[in-house]
C-alpha cells in the first residue's frame, strides 16, 4: 500500500448523477419554501412599514405589492405556507418514528404536494 | 459543508466509446465511470457495447462480460454474486445498489454506473470506505455488559429478539450512506445511515447494557441529528431495510430520557 496514490483522489459525482427521489424532492422543497417565506414576510412588513412612513411611500409599496408581479409572488407564497404547513405536519408525524415505511412516507409527500395545491385554490376562491 | 458542483479534478469528460461486438444483434450500451490512479487525466465514463443474447441477467454479469472480453482493465469490487456481501455497490441507474442483484430489465435504455457518490475514487468504481468503516466502528458495534458473564448464553426472549429483524441484517454495504445528501455534505461529522442503523441495532438488544452510554454517544448537533428524514437511505437500501426509520426510534429515545 505504500505508493498507493491517495493525493489527487477524485470525488465521486453526486447530486448530477442521483435519480430525484419524491422524498427527497418533498424534502428540499420544505426548505426552499420555508426560506421563500421568510423574504415574503419582509416583504409584508415592508408594506405595513410603508403605511406607517409616509403616504406617498405607501402608494409606492402597494402598487409593487398589488402589480401582477406582486401578486404573483403573494399567491407562490400563499402555496409555498401551505406546502411548508403540510410538510411540517409530516415532520411531526416521523418526529414519533410514524409512517416512515416507504409506502406511508410516498403518500405523505403527495399529500404534501396536492394537499398543498387544492387548499391553496381553495384559499384563493374563498378570499 | 454544501458544495454542489465537482472539485476541478474531478470533473467528468468524455471517454473512449469501445467497438461492438460484431455479429450481434441485441446491443445494449453501457456508459462506465473510468479513474486510474496512475496517469494524470480527468475521469471519464467509457461506452461498451454487449450482446445481451450472450449476457446474464443482472448488472454484474454484464460488468464481469465487459471486463472479460472487452476491457480488463476495468475495475470493481464483488465476491459473493448474491447479495450478501455488500461488495459490488454502486450507483446504477441514477440509484445505489448492489450489481449482483440489480436486473438488467429493470434499467431502460442505456446503462450508467458510477461508484457510489461523494467518496474518494481508488479507481474506476471502487470507492474508499475507510472513513464509513471507521464511522461504523465509533459507534460500538458489539455487545457491551456490565454484569457478570452467565453460565451458558446471554439468553433474549422471543418478543426482544423480534426488535432485531430489520437491523442486522445490514450487509455494510454504504449505499444508504452515499446516497444521503446530508451525509454528501457533512459526512465528515455526520455518521449517516448505515453506521445510525448499527448504533439502533445495539441500543435495541435486550442483552446490551451501554444504551446510556450509546445515546451519551450520539447525542449531537452533527453524529445524530443531521438526519432531516430524507429518506433515500430508505428508498435505496437493496436489502430493503429502513435505516431513516431506525434513526427517527434513536431520537425519540434522545427525547423520551430527557422528560
Amino acid at each position: 500500500m505504500a505508493d498507493v496514490n491517495r493525493g489527487n483522489r477524485p470525488l465521486s459525482p453526486h447530486l448530477s448523477i442521483y435519480r430525484p427521489q419524491l422524498t427527497s424532492i418533498t424534502s428540499i422543497l420544505t426548505r426552499i419554501t420555508g426560506n421563500a417565506l421568510l423574504l415574503a414576510a419582509l416583504l409584508i412588513v415592508w408594506w405595513f412599514l410603508a403605511a406607517s412612513t409616509s403616504e406617498a411611500y405607501f402608494a409606492v409599496a402597494d402598487a409593487v405589492i398589488t402589480s401582477w408581479f406582486g401578486d404573483l409572488v403573494m399567491f407562490l407564497s400563499l402555496w409555498a405556507l401551505w406546502y411548508h404547513t403540510l410538510a411540517g405536519i409530516r415532520h411531526l408525524i416521523w418526529d414519533n418514528a410514524k409512517m416512515l415505511e416507504l409506502g406511508a412516507a410516498t403518500k405523505l409527500g403527495w399529500i404534501a404536494i396536492w394537499g398543498s395545491v387544492l387548499l391553496t385554490v381553495l384559499t384563493v376562491v374563498v378570499i | 459543508m454544501v458544495q454542489l458542483t465537482l472539485p476541478k479534478n474531478s470533473r467528468i469528460t468524455t471517454g473512449k466509446t469501445w467497438p461492438k461486438p460484431s455479429g450481434a444483434t441485441n446491443l445494449r450500451a453501457f456508459k462506465i465511470y473510468r479513474w486510474n490512479p496512475d496517469d494524470e487525466a480527468n475521469p471519464r465514463v467509457d461506452t461498451y457495447f454487449i450482446d445481451m443474447d450472450k449476457c446474464g441477467p443482472m448488472v454484474l454479469d454484464a460488468l464481469i462480460k465487459i471486463k472479460n472480453e472487452i476491457d480488463p482493465t476495468l475495475t470493481f469490487r464483488r465476491s459473493c454474486r448474491e447479495g450478501i456481501c455488500g461488495s459490488c455497490a454502486m450507483n446504477i441507474d441514477g440509484i445505489n445498489t448492489l450489481a449482483c442483484i440489480y436486473g438488467l430489465d429493470e434499467i431502460k435504455g442505456d446503462v450508467k454506473i458510477y461508484p457510489l457518490p461523494h467518496m474518494p475514487v481508488v479507481k474506476d468504481l471502487i470507492p474508499d470506505l475507510t472513513h464509513f468503516y471507521a464511522q461504523h466502528a465509533s459507534v460500538m458495534p458489539w455487545l457491551e455488559t456490565k454484569t457478570n458473564r452467565p453460565a451458558k448464553e446471554w439468553k433474549q426472549s422471543i418478543e426482544d429478539r423480534k426488535k432485531l429483524d430489520g437491523v442486522y441484517e445490514c450487509v455494510m454495504c454504504a449505499c444508504c450512506s452515499t446516497s444521503c445528501p446530508s451525509y454528501w455534505w457533512n459526512g465528515d461529522r455526520y455518521l449517516g445511515p448505515a453506521a445510525l442503523l448499527h448504533a439502533y441495532r445495539w441500543i435495541v438488544d435486550s442483552r446490551d447494557e451501554a444504551t446510556g452510554e450509546r445515546l451519551d454517544q450520539l447525542e449531537d448537533p452533527f453524529k445524530l441529528y443531521r438526519c432531516h428524514t430524507i429518506m433515500n437511505c430508505t428508498k435505496t437500501c437493496p436489502k430493503g431495510l429502513n435505516p431513516a426509520k431506525s434513526i427517527a426510534e434513536i431520537k425519540k429515545m434522545m427525547l423520551e430520557r430527557t422528560v
